[in-house]
C-alpha cells in the first residue's frame, strides 16, 4: 500500500503537479493497480531472465540532418541559436 | 509529377485530429489513394500531437520512415487520426481532443488506442490507415469496428519518427477494410531503416495466398476462451476456427500458462518505459511553451500537470514507482522474467503448431464511460498484450457479430512469419464468400 504522501512524492519525482483535490483518487487507483501487480510475486526466478539479444551499432558518421532553423522551429523562444528554458538556479 | 487529392469526407465520428483537405500525391502502387496516419507518427509540416494537449501545435520538421515510404508509393496523407493520448488506452476516450465514436454504434467506443484510424476505415472515409500497437492498439479497434488490423513482428517496421511510448513493445502496422489492403500497405511500409537500431532487414513482399491454410496446424489456447471472455464471443471465434478447419486446417488445444501474469508484466513494462520516454515533454523544445517565470522543476510540474491527461499522469507515476530504488526488483525485474516466460511459451507452442487462434478482445465494444476505472480498462487488453511481450505478429480479422457488434478473430504467428498470419486471415475472409 502506498499513502497519499508517497503518491505526492512520486508525482514530484515525475515532475507532475497534481490538483490537491485529486490526490485521494489517484492514491486509491494506484493501490488497486499495485495490488494487481502483486501476481508478479508468483513468477519464479529462472534462467529465462536474460536475453540472447545484442546491440546493433553503426559508425558515428556525420550525415545531412536538420538545419538549426528547423530544429528551433517548435521551441517556445530561442536566442542566438539556443532554446530558452526556465532558470535552474 | 505531384497531384492533389481533394479529401472532402465529413468527419462525423471525430476520427481525425487534423484533416488535410488538399493532399498531395505522386506515382507508385498507392498513387492517389488516401491514407490516414495515426497522430503519433511524425509528418513533416502537418501537426502531430499524439492525442496530447502537450504537443498541440507541434509541427514535425521531418517524416517518420513509414511516412516517407507512403509518399514514395504515391499515397496521399489525408489526415492524422485521433487516439488515446500517447497510445495509453483501449477506447480513445483518453484523447486530449475528445473521443472518437464507433461507426457501428456511436454510443460505444471504437477501441484504442488507434480508434481514429479504425473509425476512419470502418466509416469508409479512407480504406487504408496506419496504426500503432503497443499492447493491442491496432487489433483492439480493428476488432471493435469490424475491420482488419495487423501488428507486425517486432523489428519489421521502422519506429523512426514514431513518438515513443514503450519502445520495446510497440510497432507501427497497417489497418484496412480487407486482408489484401492490409497486406498491400504492409508491403509499402516494411523496408529496412538504419535510423532504428531494432529494424530488421526482412522486407515483406507477399501476395495473400488462401491455399496456405491446407494442412495448417492451429493452436487453440485454453486461456483465450476462459474466465473473463464473453461466452458469445468465444462461440463466434470457435465457429470461425471451424471454418478454417473446413478449409483444410487442423485445430489442436494448447496452453499458455504465463498468461496468468502477462497483463501485469505488460503494464509494469510499458509504464516504466513511458516514465522515461515522456520526460522530454516539458514545454521548452516543442508544444505549448512554459512561461519561464518560475524555477525549472516548478515550471515543468505546472505544464505537465495541466497539459497531460489523467491516465498519462497515472502511467508516468506508476512507471516512476516501478523503477524506483527498493521497488525495481519487485516490479520491473520480475516483469522482465515474466516477459521472457511469455516469449518462451509462445515459442514452445509455435514449435508444435503453425499459428495460434483466439478472440482479439474478450467482449465486443463497450459503452462510453463503462470502464471509467483504469484497472477495469486494463483487463480488456488480456488477449492482445501477450503478442507484444513475445514480439510475434498478430492480426485481427472480423468474424461475425454479437449483439450486432463486430467480433475479431486473432491469428498469432511465429517471429517474422507475418506472411502466414496474413494468409490464414485471407483464407478465413475468402472462405466466407
Amino acid at each position: 500500500m502506498v499513502s497519499e504522501k508517497d503518491v505526492q512524492g512520486i508525482a514530484n519525482l515525475a515532475d507532475i503537479s497534481l490538483p490537491a483535490g485529486e490526490l485521494g483518487a489517484f492514491t486509491a487507483q494506484f493501490n488497486d493497480i499495485l495490488e494487481y501487480f502483486d501476481i508478479l510475486d508468483s513468477v519464479e526466478q529462472t534462467s529465462a531472465g536474460g536475453t540472447d539479444l545484442y546491440n546493433i551499432f553503426r559508425e558515428d558518421e556525420v550525415t545531412p540532418s536538420l538545419s538549426q532553423a528547423d530544429a528551433l522551429a517548435n521551441a517556445g523562444e530561442s536566442e542566438d541559436g539556443y532554446i530558452k528554458a526556465p532558470r535552474v538556479v | 509529377m505531384t497531384q492533389i487529392l481533394s479529401f472532402d469526407a465529413e468527419d462525423e465520428y471525430n476520427a481525425f485530429i487534423t484533416i488535410c483537405r488538399e493532399a498531395e500525391y505522386g506515382e507508385g502502387p498507392l498513387a492517389g489513394r488516401g491514407v490516414a496516419v495515426k497522430d503519433n507518427i511524425s509528418t513533416a509540416g502537418i501537426q502531430t500531437t499524439a492525442g496530447s494537449r502537450i504537443l498541440e501545435g507541434y509541427i514535425p520538421p521531418y517524416d517518420a520512415h513509414v511516412v516517407g515510404l507512403l509518399k514514395s508509393a504515391g499515397a496521399a496523407i489525408v489526415g492524422k487520426t485521433n487516439m488515446d493520448e500517447f497510445g495509453m488506452g483501449t477506447s480513445t476516450e483518453n484523447s486530449g481532443f475528445g473521443p472518437t465514436t464507433n461507426p457501428c454504434d456511436t454510443n460505444r467506443v471504437p477501441g484504442g488506442s488507434s480508434g481514429g484510424s479504425a473509425a476512419a476505415v470502418a466509416s469508409g472515409m479512407v480504406d487504408l490507415a496506419l496504426g500503432t500497437d503497443t499492447g493491442g492498439s491496432i487489433r483492439c479497434p480493428a476488432s471493435y469496428c469490424g475491420i482488419v488490423g495487423l501488428k507486425p513482428t517486432y523489428g519489421r517496421i521502422s519506429r523512426y519518427g514514431l513518438i515513443a511510448y514503450s519502445n520495446s513493445l510497440e510497432q507501427i502496422g497497417p489497418m484496412g477494410q480487407t486482408v489484401s489492403d492490409v497486406s498491400g500497405l504492409m508491403e509499402v511500409i516494411s523496408a529496412y531503416d538504419f535510423h532504428d537500431s531494432t529494424s530488421y532487414n526482412a522486407p515483406y513482399t507477399h501476395t495473400p495466398n488462401a491455399a496456405a491454410v491446407e494442412g495448417l496446424k492451429i493452436g487453440v489456447p485454453a486461456e483465450y476462451f476462459g474466465v473473463g471472455v464473453d461466452p458469445a464471443v468465444a462461440e463466434a471465434v470457435r465457429t470461425a476456427i471451424g471454418r478454417l478447419e473446413s478449409l483444410g486446417a487442423e485445430a489442436v488445444p494448447c496452453t499458455i500458462p504465463s498468461m496468468a501474469y502477462a497483463l501485469a508484466a505488460y503494464y509494469v513494462t510499458c509504464t516504466s518505459e513511458a516514465s522515461s520516454n515522456l520526460s522530454r515533454f516539458d514545454g521548452v523544445r516543442f508544444g505549448p511553451e512554459s512561461g519561464r517565470k518560475k524555477m525549472w522543476h516548478d515550471e515543468f510540474r505546472g505544464i505537465r500537470g495541466e497539459k497531460f491527461g489523467r491516465e498519462v499522469q497515472q502511467r508516468i507515476m506508476l512507471g516512476t514507482f516501478a523503477l524506483s530504488a527498493g521497488y525495481y526488483g519487485k516490479y520491473y525485474a520480475k516483469a522482465q522474467i515474466a516477459r521472457a516466460n511469455v516469449r518462451a511459451d509462445f515459442e514452445r507452442v509455435l514449435s508444435e503448431v503453425d499459428v495460434i487462434c483466439g478472440p482479439t478482445m474478450p467482449a465486443v465494444a463497450f459503452a462510453f464511460g463503462e470502464k471509467s476505472d483504469p484497472l477495469s480498462m486494463y483487463l480488456a487488453d488480456i488477449l492482445t498484450v501477450p503478442a507484444n511481450l513475445a514480439g510475434v505478429p498478430a492480426i485481427s480479422v472480423p468474424c461475425g457479430t454479437v449483439d450486432s457488434m463486430p467480433v475479431g478473430l486473432q491469428i498469432i504467428g511465429r517471429h517474422f512469419e507475418d506472411e502466414l498470419v496474413v494468409d490464414t486471415a485471407f483464407a478465413y475472409e475468402q472462405g466466407g464468400n
